[in-house]
């Protein structure tokens, strides 16, 4: 450069200045996060973002898969036989259970269609893969490697083969996000399997136990005691295995006993699980007065009010 | 940097070599292992301990290439790691666009140090990160984490020294690595 220039060169110009930006994007990003918070506007946009971010998503379960592969190749023949003999043997213990429950099914839904009510078992199922678990840390969230391309639908129960695991609540095109039963914002309708007292389990989310609230402490619920679904939100079919109840605090005090319960699921273990389609279209809603309404959600398996009793 | 002269000889403050000048591909494709690194699916102790690596990245790339990696970019990658990890939409995107402000204001300061110290002050940095977005999902209602939220930060200043080296070993010139 033969003189010096008054202005600075071209090469220093960057733009507005980063405090600027900063301004910017921060403001962009507090737009969204309240719209995201307060509206469902961005499902949209998030979905059309989830596919750009597909290739990566398969490139991350590479290693994982690789790994597995490299050790079922190097697996011995003897644990191979040894598994066998396990899953073969309690193929045996549940098979008196599952022919009781075929004939079982049968029966009921002659009961059932005798005294006019609808089917309430799922109308089908799909095998689903763990993708990965959210690295949120402030949500109960996996994803799963099947979405819209299996039909999947925002609602849908997620189970595994010890229990319920959770609910589907986004999917994309070929994922879906599935909410665990230990999600904060997570709740299900359960009933105690033994003596069939109704409540609603709540997740407390990461490291804390889930735990029933607004039980009456002379309720009729003991330690060990499996909690199934009750099926009354029409979120999860009846009868599902949920979680066992851990510890019970019943102090005179106060007004409800202290519960808190184990899932049941491998929540944070299982691989693979199933997503159950939801029965035929439940009955519409019965009309509810103009103020009722206002206070009144449905969906998200979210329940404001537990029936205790 | 005594104790380790191997990383001492590579770090800013040692006899340098002059490095390659970056290419954009190379930094985006940088960015994108880090996102897979962040949905790599782990489970359990491995979780608790996984450094948010897209912020230390980005961090990374702020300080050493601002001309390259700015608010902007960082913006649009948290919308993606926002996506990722199914949270409030900007959640990540607004950490990250502070992060890469913090980068742009320290980085003169942050350079002149040898890499353990430059650890700390990333340590710092990402802990102001981790801190913002605590702050957006307590305000959005959700309950306070327990205090292993705040390992992640301390293991990613912990990588720091590693991805520096990493980094501009790759950056080194022809000569050295071809008698390597």
């Amino acid at each position: 450069m033969r003189h010096i220039p008054i202005e600075p060169p071209a090469f220093f110009h960057r733009g507005p200045s980063p405090i600027a930006r900063l301004a910017f994007f921060g403001l962009i990003s507090i737009a969204l996060l309240f719209v995201d918070t307060r509206y469902h506007y961005l499902e949209g946009i998030r979905r059309v973002v989830a596919v750009i971010l597909y290739p990566l998503q398969r490139a991350a379960q590479l290693p994982g898969e690789v790994l597995a592969d490299v050790g079922s190749y190097f697996a011995s023949l003897r644990s191979l036989s040894e598994e066998n003999a396990t899953l073969k043997q309690q193929l045996v213990e549940r098979a008196a259970a599952a022919q009781g429950y075929v004939s079982a099914q049968h029966e009921n839904a002659r009961l059932r269609a005798l005294i006019d009510l609808g089917s309430r078992h799922a109308a089908g199922a799909t095998a689903v893969e763990v993708l990965y678990t959210s690295r949120d840390p402030f949500a109960q969230k996996l994803y799963v490697g099947k979405g819209t391309d299996a039909e999947l639908h925002p609602g849908e129960a997620v189970i595994d083969a010890e229990g319920v695991v959770g609910q589907v609540t986004r999917v994309f095109p070929s994922m879906a996000e599935v909410t665990l039963v230990t999600d904060k914002d997570q709740a299900v309708p359960v009933k105690v399997q033994r003596s069939g007292v109704r409540s609603v389990l709540y997740g407390a989310g990461a490291g804390h136990a889930p735990e029933l609230r607004f039980m009456a402490p002379s309720a009729d619920i003991q330690v060990g005691d499996v909690l199934v679904t009750s099926g009354l939100d029409g979120t999860y079919p009846a009868g599902l295995a949920v979680a066992r109840v851990a510890t019970l605090d019943r102090e005179t005090g106060q007004m409800f006993a202290r519960i808190t319960c184990t899932p049941l699921a491998g929540v944070d273990r299982s691989e693979h699980l199933l997503v159950l389609a939801r029965a035929a279209a439940a009955p519409p809603r019965p009309e509810e007065p103009a103020e009722a309404e206002a206070a009144k959600k449905p969906g998200k398996g979210r329940r404001r009010s537990a029936g205790t009793q | 940097m005594m104790a380790l002269p191997g990383i001492g000889q590579l770090s800013t403050t040692g006899p340098e070599e002059i490095l390659r000048p970056v290419r954009p591909w190379f930094i985006m494709a940088t960015l994108a292992l880090a996102l897979v690194g962040n949905l790599l699916p782990v489970s359990g102790v491995a979780l608790a301990l996984k450094p948010d690596f897209v912020a230390l990245l980005l961090l990374y790339w702020c300080i050493k290439e601002p001309r390259f990696v700015g608010v902007g970019i960082a913006w649009c990658v948290g919308l993606l790691m926002d996506v990722g990890d199914g949270t409030l939409f900007g959640q990540h995107a607004l950490a990250y666009a502070f992060l890469a402000y913090a980068a742009e204001y320290f980085r003169r300061r942050v350079l002149r140090f040898p890499l353990w110290q430059q650890a700390a002050q990333v340590a710092v940095l990402l802990g102001l990160c981790a801190a913002l977005v605590l702050l957006v999902r307590y305000v959005g209602g959700a309950a306070l984490p327990r205090w292993t939220y705040g390992v992640p930060p301390l293991v990613g200043a912990l990588l720091w020294p590693l991805v520096t080296v990493a980094i501009q070993w790759s950056q080194r010139p022809q000569r050295s690595s071809a008698t390597l």
